[in-house]
């Protein structure tokens, strides 16, 4: 699957071939198209995982394999998968693994500050598009190496949060401690290096838990793969170091080397997932705690775009976080799929004769926010969503997609001219300046509401009725 | 089935190099046959039939289950990608110095990519991508934190200019004439034509000229303004596909100025608006811009679309070899860049420039050549990145990669 695509006929001949249905699909070769599309998992196909097909099976398994490897930490429904991508170029399929990020906790922190911040970082919750989008996991690193405390105050963070965790030292000793506590929570072992890596993978292994492999020279790194590949380590991630500002490009350029590697050239020792810490921000940057947030978030939001699959931070300021999980979100989006809602006419409430007819685009983001904000508001109306190829107003008016036209035709065909007795028209903000023509080939009279949805309540109260 | 307990011969070595690839049998057997202790090989009967099977894609190698503890790392040569890339993008030259015939201090020269992005281990990139800083002819609505960072000179564009290079370090002005708008000021060419001549005058870098939006009276304005300045290669932003662009075309070839071709998120617009551009336009005055929309709100369609361009142009399509201009002021159209959110989200006057920077930062990497911006230190931000992403870097702080793991911070 990392050179070139799988074509669907290379999976149909290797499925059972009776069109059993029991997969979901009316036909194996429906199925087989779905699995080369990232649609659909082989083990949906039962009668493939009986012993007369273990063979297809199998070998389906390896077509399909992704270029990157994928590695699961954490158990249960908090479980965090990195990796497991199939390209390097999101337009190329889709990227699957959202990038997880741990934020650091220092095992020298006093035990109440841990639990303070464990809930500062949990309550970083931002609803986007009707979800909640918010951090994944902790990294508690051991500052004090010594294994007593790491393992003190590993046990209280897994006590506190049901997130998964990496687990940061160089010392075997300290992450030998912490996997007797916690390898039944499946952590991820932060690092293997040219000096410590037999006793790391010796523990790894022991405790089945995957490792992060860790070295600023690429002929090392993957020597560190070779050799926990070939004692039979198979969940591993690879991270090259990560520097912010001046040096970044040391870090742009291995992470795009490397994936490069695995995706194109099928280079199996790097087709692991990638890893990079931005704590090394802090210890980098000049200036205030201000100025240390704003290039560790600058530096994280590079490392999403380019490949990386887990990315470990400090900084919990709200303004540094936000920008982050929205990239991310933006980034792993299936670009397959428009991010557009139906078009059409929404009752919002219960609205009569007289409440107020509004229109938005369908793209899915404008149209969720508006539909949050005249919710929360409690209003009653009429919400047109109009076609605009699934782009946000601004984009659409100057892209030409919404139009005096396209406006009139909608709410022509809407039929709510027959639902309310007046001919008012609130349209958006963004799209003033269409107000007049609007008013032209459709009839109606034109309110140009606010710029952002946020302002409705406010201009209802202000504005409608208005004069007839 | 193949079964040894604890050997070492030469039949695994041979075994394992059928199975494994050459990469690990060699390695294997550079060890050396008294330093590798295999402790059990088991090759299963599903993993031989595997290999009888004709592949479906090259590289898929069963995994023996090899338990191989060596005392040595296992020593692999890290390669570095080979990458051929055959197409780069054309160079565009923006201002014009007086030997030139024109007033500027300086030119800048964008485009000009044979490799994707700041792939700096193929080639340092020979242009860094320039950064101009927004300006408008009219008073606007503004964000609180860009309103604070200009807010004595916005009624004043020459001011406004000045400050943009002289305090903030922008390398172009973009001066907006949003009151030529029929729907706002209507101003007349004329007097657009004589706040360009005021900002020419106030600084020396090259300017870029934006209309308004509507393709009828932007086309009179540009026409006056690409007439009265002939020579200074101004950028003017921008032709679109419902423009009469014979008109535009030849009026901007033959005044030679350069040109942003603004199309609407769609490749093949791209192709379209250019190819039609071609006729009247040499290619080296040709900017694509492909659409910025704010991170949150359509930021990965800018920038797959961005990306697609340009990994397109470097295989080789012709029509999409042009230097790419984003307008990243767009962020700003994001809420959550302006608007006060509940207090863990922090001060917007932090997070507004944060969300500018990363909308820039994410299409940065996606092959971005001209920027156009708003807030002074999302500006700074996006050039720093710049600098550091141009050259191949030798020397690395690399105990800090190690060290923060314990650093108390």
């Amino acid at each position: 699957m990392s050179i070139k695509r799988v074509s669907p006929m290379d999976i149909y001949k290797l499925l059972p071939r009776t069109n059993c249905g029991e997969c979901g699909e009316s036909t194996c070769m429906a199925f087989a198209i779905k699995l080369v599309n990232m649609e659909a998992v082989v083990e949906q196909c039962k009668p493939l995982l009986t012993p007369e097909y273990k063979s297809g099976y199998d070998q389906i398994k390896s077509i399909l394999k992704p270029a990157v490897a994928e590695v699961t930490v954490g158990v249960g429904e908090n479980a965090v998968k990195i990796g497991g991508e199939y390209i390097m170029y999101r337009h190329e399929l889709t990227y699957l693994n959202p990038t997880p990020i741990a934020i650091d906790i220092p095992d020298t922190m006093p035990d109440d500050a841990v639990v303070e911040r464990i809930r500062k970082v949990e309550s970083l919750k931002y609803n986007y598009i009707g979800r909640d989008i918010m951090l994944d996991m902790f990294a508690v690193r051991c500052t004090s190496n010594d294994p007593e405390l790491f393992s003190k105050t590993v046990k209280l963070v897994t006590n506190r949060t049901s997130w998964p965790l990496v687990l940061c030292s160089l010392n075997p000793k300290a992450i030998e401690a912490a996997l007797k506590a916690v390898a039944d929570q499946k952590p991820l072992v932060y690092a293997a290096t040219v000096d410590n890596w037999s006793e790391m993978i010796d523990l790894c292994l022991r405790y089945k838990v995957p490792l992060t492999l860790l070295s600023h020279d690429l002929d090392k790194l993957v020597s560190l793969a070779k050799t926990a590949t070939s004692m039979g380590l198979e969940e591993i991630a690879l991270d090259p170091g990560t520097l912010p500002k001046e040096y970044l490009s040391h870090s742009l350029n291995a992470y795009t080397m490397l994936r490069w590697r695995a995706c194109k050239e099928g280079y199996e020792l790097a087709g692991h997932p990638l890893v990079g810490s931005t704590v090394t921000t802090w210890l980098l940057v000049d200036g205030d705690k201000n100025e240390k947030s704003w290039w560790e978030a600058c530096t994280a939001a590079n490392l999403i775009v380019r490949f990386v699959d887990l990315i470990i931070m400090h900084s919990i300021e709200g303004w540094a976080i936000l920008p982050l999980l929205i990239l991310r979100d933006n980034i792993y989006t299936d670009p397959r799929k428009p991010v557009s809602v139906e078009p059409g006419l929404r009752v919002i409430g219960d609205p009569d004769e007289n409440s107020p007819v509004m229109f938005t685009t369908n793209f899915a983001l404008t149209y969720y926010t508006v539909l949050s904000d005249l919710e929360a508001a409690k209003i009653n109306c009429y919400l047109l969503v109009v076609d605009t190829e699934g782009l946000s107003v601004e984009s659409a008016v100057a892209g030409r997609k919404l139009t005096a036209d396209v406006v009139a035709e909608a709410l022509k065909e809407s039929g709510v001219g027959d639902k309310v007795k007046h001919r008012k028209l609130i349209i958006p903000g963004r799209a003033s300046r269409l107000s007049g023509e609007i008013e032209e080939v459709s009839g109606w009279k034109v309110l140009v509401g606010p710029l952002d949805s946020s302002g409705i309540p406010k201009f209802l109260s202000e504005k409608w009725p208005g004069e007839d | 089935m193949a079964r040894d307990e604890g050997g070492e011969g030469a039949n695994i070595q041979r075994l394992l190099a059928s199975l494994i690839g050459e990469e690990l049998a060699k390695a294997l057997g550079d060890l050396g046959e008294n330093e590798l202790v295999l402790e059990g090989v088991e090759i299963s009967a599903d993993e031989l039939e595997f290999i009888i099977q004709p592949p479906a894609v090259p590289k898929v190698i069963p995994k023996p289950e090899v338990v191989a503890k060596p005392r040595e790392l296992l020593a692999e040569k890290f390669e570095i990608p080979k990458m051929e890339w055959t197409g780069s993008v054309v160079e565009v030259k923006l201002g014009a110095t007086r030997s030139e015939g024109g007033t500027r201090g300086n030119t800048i020269i964008i485009g000009g990519e044979k490799a994707p992005a700041f792939y700096t281990f193929i080639e340092n990139p020979k242009h860094r991508p320039a950064i101009s800083l927004d300006i408008f002819d009219t008073k606007i609505r503004l964000a609180k934190a860009v309103r604070l960072a200009y807010q004595d000179v916005l009624d004043n564009p020459p001011e406004w200019a000045r400050m943009c290079v002289e305090k903030y370090g922008a390398d172009m002005v973009n001066l907006h004439l949003v009151s030529i708008d029929p729907l706002i000021e209507d101003t007349p060419p004329s007097k657009a034509a004589e706040t360009v001549a005021e900002v020419l005058e106030a600084v020396s870098v090259p300017l870029c000229i934006g209309g308004c939006g509507d393709p009828v009276k932007d086309l009179k304005v540009f026409k006056k303004i690409a007439e009265d300045f002939k020579g200074e290669r101004l950028l003017i932003n921008s032709v679109t596909l419902d423009m009469d662009i014979a008109k535009a075309g030849k009026m901007i070839g033959e005044t030679g100025h350069a040109v942003i071709a603004f199309t609407s998120m769609d490749l093949n617009h791209a192709r379209e608006l250019n190819r039609k551009l071609y006729d009247y336009v040499p290619k080296d005055s040709i900017v694509m811009d492909t659409t910025t929309a704010a991170l949150g709100y359509g930021l990965d369609y800018a920038f797959t679309i961005m990306e697609r361009a340009r990994l397109a142009a470097l295989m080789g399509d012709e029509e999409l070899q042009h230097p790419i201009s984003s307008g990243s002021t767009n962020a700003w159209a994001a809420r959550e860049a302006w608007k006060a959110l509940p207090p863990q989200w922090g001060d917007k006057l932090l997070r507004g420039p944060l969300w500018e920077s990363v909308t820039a930062l994410t299409l940065l990497l996606a092959g971005v050549d001209f920027f156009m911006m708003m807030h002074p230190t999302a500006a700074k931000t996006v050039r720093t990145v710049i600098d550091s992403l141009s050259k191949r870097i030798e020397e690395i702080p690399k105990d800090v990669i190690y060290d923060w793991i314990t650093a108390e911070v």
